[in-house]
């Protein structure tokens, strides 16, 4: 009996916890543009650990191609000073619903159940889950030839769950916390591949202490869209938000953003604003 | 909600199975290690004291986090314990919890043996008995019988660290719920408070287990 009751006040006082916690994300509903126009500052969440993309160096500077177009983006709105807010990819929903930040610019692919909690902007670019080999590898090349293969892929990751719905048990994969994990063991021989968006790989092969060791194969398995996060409702900021970008198009800032930051993949067409649906092939 | 379990409940059942397997397999090897620890702690070969010794104190004042990451990251680059990936970490991860969880078994079974009166391996000596069937027959069963509550602590502590498994993909309970709160960002706390309860449901009858065990095997003197 006794037993019985503590079990119950245990269940009661996490039940407590969580409520007490989902009452207090109150929201105001202004939208990113006003908010740029008056304060003149954004709270823009970016990655912080993923070089070419969102870095943050050890003095604090933020670099890569979402900071780039983070900055066009800010700028256009009117605002004159960003806060980059490290974020990962498991808090940008919630940043975004607390308010911490007014925009996600962190690799952020547009998947329909996203859409359901933040309202997105662009895209401004398409990735394709690609390949990381040692440089001197050069058994895979297709996404075939990962069978039988030992292969690593971040926790969480669209890219691990379609080498698992793919492949199945034939793929000998692990999927570790981070990629800089990931390309530690490759770089360490305990893994032959790598695999997610051709952007991250890139990013990784362009650093300067992997130079020379690591090659993308350049093959593609699928296309990764990826948007401006919102606050969910703020039509009136993806529309702003989205003539920014078309302007970041028009004036090549893109293209000069991508091939300073992403040397290694490929130069495409910017992809057409308004546009999520995008079939692989 | 409903969508939710329906569609991830499988993989959140094999997480907490993960879970669960991990906790068993180091809770036994950790009693085991850390049994032969603490006989080493009070055994009469000054060598033996100084190795165990050293052991306790450097495991027990690593962070686990780094012990696992050793194990997975570095342990594994030089041995491969089997040839599937997710098989492999899973056993460094044991090795990993064992090694660090023994040292704390190893300290709560010394307090306890230290509860035996000294005049008991004298005893145990005069009427011809070796070191080992001292510690086997007289001192260890009553070591244990004193520390049958503290050991369930270390229990609870052991299941709760197996999160820190994730950091090597682990895919245990921890390691599923970062992932569901990556594609499930709408409800984020609803996801915390499961797991949260699901711990909960797995240690408060530990403790309540070991608690009763401790009263059900007294040590009698």
């Amino acid at each position: 009996m006794r037993s019985l009751r503590m079990i119950a006040a245990g269940v009661a006082a996490v039940t407590t916890f969580g409520i007490a916690l989902s009452a207090c994300g109150g929201s105001s509903s202004v939208s990113v543009v006003d908010k740029a126009k008056n304060d003149k500052v954004l709270n823009i969440g970016v990655k912080p650990d993923q070089p070419g993309l969102g870095l943050q160096s050890s003095s604090g500077q933020y670099s890569g191609f979402d900071v780039d177009v983070a900055r066009y983006v800010a700028k256009k709105l009117g605002a004159t000073k960003i806060n980059f807010v490290p974020t990962l990819s498991a808090n940008r929903e919630a940043f975004l619903q607390q308010g911490k930040v007014d925009m996600v610019v962190a690799t952020y692919s547009v998947t329909p159940e996203r859409q359901k909690v933040v309202s997105f902007a662009g895209p401004y670019y398409v990735a394709h889950q690609d390949i990381l080999v040692r440089a001197n590898d050069n058994s895979i090349s297709k996404p075939d030839d990962l069978i039988g293969k030992k292969v690593c892929s971040g926790q969480g990751s669209a890219s691990g769950d379609r080498i698992q719905e793919l492949y199945g048990s034939k793929v000998n994969l692990i999927r570790l916390p981070g990629y800089g994990d990931c390309v530690n063991q490759l770089l360490g021989g305990q893994v032959q591949a790598v695999t997610t968006d051709n952007t991250i790989l890139a990013g990784f092969a362009a650093q300067q202490q992997n130079q020379g060791k690591l090659k993308v194969a350049g093959t593609f398995f699928s296309n990764e869209i990826y948007g401006i996060g919102l606050k969910k409702g703020d039509s009136k900021g993806v529309a702003a938000v989205d003539k920014a970008l078309q302007a970041m198009f028009n004036d090549d800032s893109w293209r000069a953003a991508l091939s300073k930051e992403l040397p290694q993949v490929p130069a495409e067409t910017p992809p057409t604003i308004g546009k999520f649906d995008i079939p692989f092939r | 909600m409903i969508n939710f379990v329906s569609s991830e409940g499988h993989l959140i059942l094999l997480a907490f199975w993960m879970t669960l397997k991990v906790s068993a397999l180091s809770a036994a090897g950790s009693l085991i290690l850390g049994t032969v620890l603490a006989a080493m702690r009070v055994a009469p070969l000054s060598v033996l004291r100084a190795v165990g010794t050293l052991y306790v104190n450097i495991l027990r004042n690593t962070p686990l986090t780094l012990v696992i990451l050793f194990c997975g990251l570095g342990l594994g680059s030089i041995i491969t314990i089997a040839d599937l990936q997710t098989t492999n970490y899973f056993w460094l991860a044991v090795i990993g919890l064992v090694t660090y969880t023994s040292a704390f078994v190893c300290e709560v079974l010394r307090s306890g043996v230290n509860t035996v009166p000294l005049g008991q391996a004298d005893a145990a000596r005069s009427v011809g008995l070796t070191f080992t069937q001292t510690l086997r027959i007289v001192v260890l069963p009553q070591a244990f019988r004193a520390v049958i509550a503290p050991l369930g602590s270390v229990l609870i502590a052991l299941i709760k660290n197996t999160t820190i498994a994730a950091a090597i993909g682990v895919p245990e309970a921890f390691y599923t719920m970062r992932n569901e709160l990556q594609s499930h960002g709408d409800i984020v706390i609803p996801i915390f408070a499961g797991y949260a309860l699901f711990f909960v449901v797995i240690t408060l009858p530990v403790g309540l287990l070991f608690g009763w065990l401790a009263k059900r095997w007294p040590v009698a003197r």
